[in-house]
């Protein structure tokens, strides 16, 4: 491959991707093409990539997965580029704090232990995440919520409908609502979500409770679109949410 | 399989596996007492498909749902849906499906019928037995024929899961997996499914993470998977899940249309769907002695424990269930060869010499069951968006298979973390697998394990806990286990959970006309 003679200084406003040099632009990427295996297909990947803003592309291999699916792996040098100085971000920027400082929090704003709610909803039955974060074991050495001295915890499990999870919300004066989500299949997530907000304003309690959402796909905007106050996705343990309700309580009640 | 006469590498206490089983037997068989006194609604509406009815009204609920509601309407169902189906067929001169039909309609009432000699009931009943019989007998034999007409695969099958929603769409993904390399093609059922006291009828086009299980759906899968198979010149196997408040209805209609493999845990409705425990322990006996008797290789649910617990603290719970699904299923007359026990590679890749632990845990799974056709389950809790290195977990995972001889190895994704799978995911992934399995082939039969090391202490640690396990579980009771959360930790109580309302004690005069030819032909098996 030709080294091409080009700025190999670092500039925030105009980034591409690194390989080996600044701005050498190298990308990987790897797709599938409906068509048959062979000369014809490696071009078409080619004049694809080219449409993608990669300049020079090379189909470093091909396969047949089927007699009309051929599969490719190219590199190639992205012409495209960014300013980075520009960008603005929407997540929750917070410190987390550990378990010990959340509960000294608690102990010192609220003086008794915060009621916490948690379920998979609808007919979605994957726990693993709501597990991670709620149960006592957690995940991955990050204890749950269940383990934190100063909150109650309430892990009602999968396929509970919004229905009963209100129900329940009232019955132990929840502070705080987790939602878990995984199945997001023909949207089926967000109207489920959706209608947990729908319920909670009906029953005159949404703004009583924080209300969380989790899943594999969900994220904060996701979330905040959707009515809720924070959103988290992988890579979240149970102190990044215990951190946030935390403080958002405390705002609430206006101490801060 | 293991040859029974291979020494154990890992130098178990085999007197200690036999004192578990000793355990795990008057476990299932003290539940077994309880179980020999009650039926419930999806026995009952079992039997009604296994005389041959079939079919939905015009708001698409399923005939035999409308018959066992009308019984329990008229508090007529101890005695058993064939004694009223069968006295119905007496007095009428009808077929079971017309009469099932006369009742949607309300053109029948059963309670209006006068009841008939019971021995020529039973001789009605059998007629349609003898028939039901020979259609599931025929199937089982078509399969071995197929197997043999084409042979075995010998080593581990490779087994993945397709689920659009779209039964038509899942034919294209599977037959294009077969043609890929793979053995077994598993359907996962809609979301939900597990909780519908009902199983949806005809073709489905839409479902929700999965693909509903329905009679049709597998007879169209079945036949899509004979076409590629004879294209191929391998026999596909098929897998459906019989797990929710139906497992006996789906058990039969796996019989009826030839599905080879189905998930049927003894305790894992209870435990992770909060269904009933008496209604599961009850309802999986008779779905299990159909699978018996269907040639049906079961598969349990013991990965489920380490995903919801810690995989090197919770190995232990999986032995003893394995142990006690073993038991479960020799109860129903399953032989070993029939009993694809569970249990899967989910440690915390980050444990120093976890791949030791991995492996001897299934090298233990292999040598206490030697018969059994073991399904070793991938990575899945500790994948994350990082495809390559998942890459690198799965082919891990493909080594314990191959260097233990597990038998049905349900392919790792790469993209586990992130998606249903591509159609180059899986393509990987069965590269993956498939070089891995020949490059290593005979290494298994080539090592031995350090005397006294890492693995071997491994090993009969773990089993020594599962056999602590047991000896408890055995003292309490399983109700009692499950309802103090001995069992993962996880806590149910004896009335709680769906699906109580649906279990009733039999009456003296009690009938199912299946049970007994069913499970004493000894015959199941592939």
């Amino acid at each position: 491959m030709n080294k091409k003679d080009f700025d190999k200084t670092l500039n925030l406003t105009n980034i591409k991707p690194y390989g080996d040099t600044m701005n050498d632009g190298k990308v990987q990427v790897s797709f599938t093409l409906p068509v048959e295996s062979g000369e014809k297909a490696i071009t078409a990947a080619r004049i694809l990539a080219r449409k993608m803003g990669l300049s020079d592309p090379s189909v470093v291999f091909h396969s047949k997965l089927d007699e009309s699916f051929t599969y490719f792996v190219v590199y190639g040098e992205l012409i495209h580029s960014i300013d980075y100085t520009t960008i603005e971000i929407e997540s929750i920027s917070i410190e987390s704090m550990d378990i010990k400082e959340i509960n000294d929090e608690i102990k010192k704003n609220f003086g008794r232990k915060l009621i916490i709610l948690g379920a998979t909803t609808g007919t979605d039955a994957h726990t693993v995440g709501i597990d991670a974060i709620m149960n006592m074991k957690g995940f991955a050495g990050h204890y749950g919520l269940e383990s934190y001295e100063m909150l109650e915890v309430y892990n009602l499990g999968s396929q509970v409908s919004n229905e009963e999870y209100i129900k329940r919300a009232i019955e132990l004066k929840a502070d705080v609502l987790l939602v878990s989500q995984t199945v997001t299949q023909k949207n089926i997530h967000v109207q489920n979500l959706t209608n947990l907000v729908e319920l909670l304003e009906a029953e005159g309690i949404r703004d009583k409770v924080i209300l969380i959402c989790g899943g594999p796909r969900i994220s904060n905007l996701l979330a905040k679109e959707l009515g809720y106050d924070a959103g988290f996705g992988p890579g979240n343990h149970s102190n990044n949410v215990a951190t946030f309700f935390v403080q958002e309580l405390i705002r609430r009640k206006g101490i801060d | 399989m293991l040859d029974v006469n291979d020494k154990s590498k890992l130098n178990l206490d085999f007197s200690l596996v036999e004192k578990a089983r000793i355990s795990a037997r008057s476990v299932a068989l003290e539940t077994q007492n309880i179980i020999d006194k009650y039926s419930t609604d999806s026995i009952e509406r079992t039997i009604c498909r296994l005389l041959g009815i079939d079919g939905v009204n015009e708001f698409d609920v399923p005939l035999p749902n409308i018959i066992v509601d009308s019984l329990k309407i008229n508090g007529d169902l101890s005695l058993g849906a064939a004694v009223h189906i069968g006295n119905a067929m007496l007095q009428t001169n009808s077929t079971p499906q017309e009469i099932a039909e006369k009742i949607s309609k309300e053109e029948l009432d059963l309670k209006e019928l006068p009841i008939g000699d019971s021995a020529e009931i039973k001789e009605k009943i059998n007629i349609i037995l003898q028939e039901t019989i020979d259609r599931i007998s025929t199937n089982k034999k078509r399969r071995l024929s197929y197997l043999e007409l084409y042979g075995d695969k010998k080593g581990p099958l490779i087994y993945v899961i397709v689920a659009t929603g779209n039964i038509y769409e899942d034919i294209i993904q599977a037959q294009a997996a077969a043609r890929q390399g793979v053995d077994i093609i598993a359907v996962i059922r809609s979301t939900g499914q597990s909780l519908l006291d009902y199983v949806p009828y005809g073709a489905t086009t839409e479902g929700f993470g999965g693909t509903y299980a329905t009679q049709e759906n597998f007879k169209l899968m079945r036949s899509a998977l004979d076409d590629v198979g004879e294209e191929l010149e391998r026999y596909i196997r098929l897998t459906n899940y019989c797990s929710g408040l139906c497992m006996p209805e789906i058990a039969a209609m796996g019989a009826f249309e030839r599905v080879d493999v189905m998930l049927n845990d003894a305790l894992y409705g209870i435990l992770f769907r909060d269904i009933n425990m008496k209604r599961t322990i009850i309802d999986q006996y008779f779905s299990r002695v159909i699978n018996g008797f269907a040639g049906v290789i079961i598969n349990t649910g013991e990965d489920n424990y380490l995903t919801t617990d810690d995989a090197f603290e919770a190995a232990h719970t999986v032995l003893a269930s394995q142990f006690i699904n073993e038991q479960f299923a020799l109860l129903a007359g399953l032989k070993e060869e029939q009993m694809g026990l569970g249990h899967a590679f989910e440690m915390d890749p980050s444990i120093r010499d976890g791949f030791l632990f991995e492996l001897a845990q299934a090298q233990m799974a292999r040598e206490i069951f030697p018969r059994a056709p073991l399904k070793y389950m991938p990575p899945t809790k500790f994948k994350t968006g990082n495809i390559f290195k998942g890459h690198i977990q799965d082919a891990l995972f493909n080594m314990i298979t191959i260097l233990t001889n597990q038998r049905i190895h349900l392919l790792g994704m790469l993209t586990e973390a992130i998606h249903t799978p591509f159609m180059s995911d899986r393509a990987l992934s069965i590269e993956n697998a498939l070089y891995i399995f020949n490059n290593m082939q005979s290494l298994g039969n080539e090592i031995s394990f350090k005397s006294g090391g890492i693995i071997e202490k491994r090993a009969n640690l773990v089993l020594n806990k599962a056999h602590q396990l047991l000896m408890e579980i055995k003292k309490e009771g399983l109700f009692k286990t499950i309802e103090k959360g001995i069992f993962a930790g996880i806590k149910r109580e004896l009335n709680g959970g769906k699906g109580l309302e649906g279990v009733f004690e039999k009456d003296i005069d009690y009938f199912n006309p299946f049970i007994n030819v069913m499970n004493l032909n000894k015959d199941g098996g592939d």
